[in-house]
């Protein structure tokens, strides 16, 4: 089987520092791999490269669609980048704030991922609508209902609908469980487990929670400085960190 | 059309023909014949300071300016009417400046200016229609950047603009833009006909007459020239309806033309006449 998302030797620098050195990944179709590492560790400076939201100073990410066109994430153009980013990729975001629109009732903003793609029956983008909202466990008596009238669990839940109504293939996760409460935290991960499962997406899923990365992702990829410093399957980079860093992360995970 | 050159009217003294320099009309002619290669797309130009306020027309006397030629006959109609404040003194304007010959009957006029709507009388090839636009950017309101607006017209990515009928269908039942509603020129670019009511929208249509937007205070030209494909925007179970008062012109029974609603007293009296003067004389004969 041949690599969804392929990354090869990214170096990405911010002044001295180095966000990225050096760093190779391969994501397969359905395949979730989560990628932890401390704050400034450059998980999110890799996570926006790889979607083709920041450049690199090296290296390069090559993505191949469902037709089987290689695309050079890298140097592809603002048009085609967007059209991957409107039928092929999904994007989560910590803050559901920075992906929905406010001022637009809920079945509006699932709906808009529809209408750019070029639905034009408004009957069906409504019923499609309902249907997302069911599965992200949102009543279809709230459809009508602005974002800001929702709590923070919800909002996060509609972003997810509204990312994954187009069927992407690949979707990316910046920390999609922070900043909520624990047991919202716990629902939350429930679904996007299942939801996964369900739709066999490929994720790639940032976070620092190392819980939360146990739970969904099938593989690990631990960053440190801007370096990989350890990968493998989920429960033996867990079970058996091999490098000093890892050991300390997964040493300081608090037992409830 | 053979129109002699007006001999009754003279140019006032000291200043250009039509008011502009040569190289500003030079300037303005150069954006709207981008904007004629270029249907529904917004040209950028030097607009400039003309002696009225912004909001009046500055953008439209502009383009008018320029296309305007001794031999030229000129309408100017607000909302309709030819008698009203701002069409007057633009006609006069011109008058003066230019010396063109000027008329209120559109079957007559080389070129019609307008604020807010499109004569009823069927324009034909040869006419030019100016529009008065006070904001050009159909994605206002929707996305305040500019910079991404311009982007996604680039891109001509108007899924935005689809999510904003959408959010009038689910709280108003119905498409609730009665004018200003936003079409696409040539199933290429998003583009807001000005604030013309939707009554209007399928005139543009294939329109044999060259129709030319100017807003002054935006700084940009826009066109759609004879014969281009205007659509409105809308959904296939949602269509597109233009809205009309269902009522007949009180002074000339029309039934067809596009009715201005006049409060006559303060007891609750109204009646509905053609906001259109000229359309409304011609069929009482006069």
């Amino acid at each position: 089987m041949n690599p969804l998302l392929e990354a090869r030797g990214l170096n990405l620098r911010f002044g001295a520092v180095d966000a990225l050195l050096d760093v190779s990944l391969d994501l397969y179709p359905g395949e979730v791999v989560g990628i932890v590492g401390e704050s400034g560790s450059g998980k999110s400076s890799l996570l926006k490269v790889l979607a083709g939201m920041q450049g690199a100073d090296g290296g390069c990410v090559t993505y191949t669609d469902a037709v089987g066109t290689d695309h050079d994430v890298l140097n592809i153009s603002d048009a085609a980048r967007r059209r991957l980013m409107r039928s092929e990729w999904g994007f989560v975001h910590q803050n559901a704030r920075d992906a929905l629109r406010m001022n637009v009732s809920a079945g509006g903003n699932v709906g808009e991922r529809l209408m750019a793609a070029g639905a034009r029956h408004f009957g069906k983008i409504r019923e499609e609508a309902a249907h997302w909202l069911g599965r992200v466990e949102i009543d279809a008596s709230r459809m009508d209902d602005l974002p800001r009238t929702f709590s923070g669990g919800m909002q996060q839940r509609l972003q997810i609908a509204r990312t994954l109504v187009t069927r992407p293939r690949l979707v990316f996760m910046d920390e999609p469980t922070g900043g909520l409460d624990v047991s919202v935290q716990a629902k939350l991960l429930d679904l996007i487990r299942s939801l996964v499962a369900d739709l066999g997406l490929a994720v790639l899923l940032v976070t620092h929670d190392i819980a939360a990365a146990r739970l969904l992702s099938h593989r690990i990829v631990v960053m440190r400085h801007g370096r990989i410093v350890e990968e493998g399957l989920t429960d033996r980079v867990l079970d058996d960190p091999q490098h000093p860093y890892t050991q300390l992360l997964v040493s300081s995970v608090l037992a409830a | 059309m053979n129109i002699p050159v007006n001999p009754v009217a003279e140019q006032l003294a000291g200043y250009n023909f039509a008011y502009l320099d040569e190289a500003t009309k030079r300037m303005i002619r150069r954006a709207i014949l981008k904007a004629v290669a270029v249907p529904g797309h917004q040209v950028p130009f030097g607009a400039r300071e003309m002696p009225l306020p912004y909001g009046w027309g500055t953008g439209g006397i502009q383009v008018t300016a320029s296309i305007l030629g001794p031999r030229d006959v000129l309408k100017v109609i607000d909302q309709g009417a030819d008698d009203t404040t701002n069409a007057v003194s633009i006609r006069r304007f011109f008058g003066r400046v230019a010396g063109v010959r000027t008329t209120d009957r559109t079957r007559e006029a080389t070129i019609v200016q307008t604020r807010h709507r499109i004569p009823e009388t069927a324009l034909r090839e040869g006419q030019v229609l100016v529009y008065q636009v006070p904001m050009p950017e159909p994605l206002f309101r929707l996305e305040p950047r500019v910079s991404e607006t311009t982007r996604l017209h680039a891109l001509g990515d108007y899924g935005l603009m689809q999510v904003r009928l959408y959010e009038d269908i689910v709280k108003h039942g119905e498409v609730a833009t009665a004018y200003n509603h936003p079409v696409m020129v040539n199933a290429r670019y998003l583009m807001s006909p000005s604030p013309i009511p939707s009554f209007d929208n399928p005139k543009m249509h294939m329109n044999p007459a060259l129709q030319l937007f100017g807003a002054g205070r935006e700084k940009r030209i826009y066109a759609v020239p004879p014969y281009t494909a205007v659509q409105s925007l809308d959904f296939e179970d949602h269509p597109f309806r233009p809205i009309r008062a269902p009522h007949a012109c009180a002074l000339c029974n029309s039934t067809e033309s596009y009715l201005d609603e006049v409060i006559t007293d303060d007891q609750g009296g109204r009646m509905f006449v053609c906001s259109d003067t000229d359309y409304c004389a011609e069929r009482r004969g006069e």
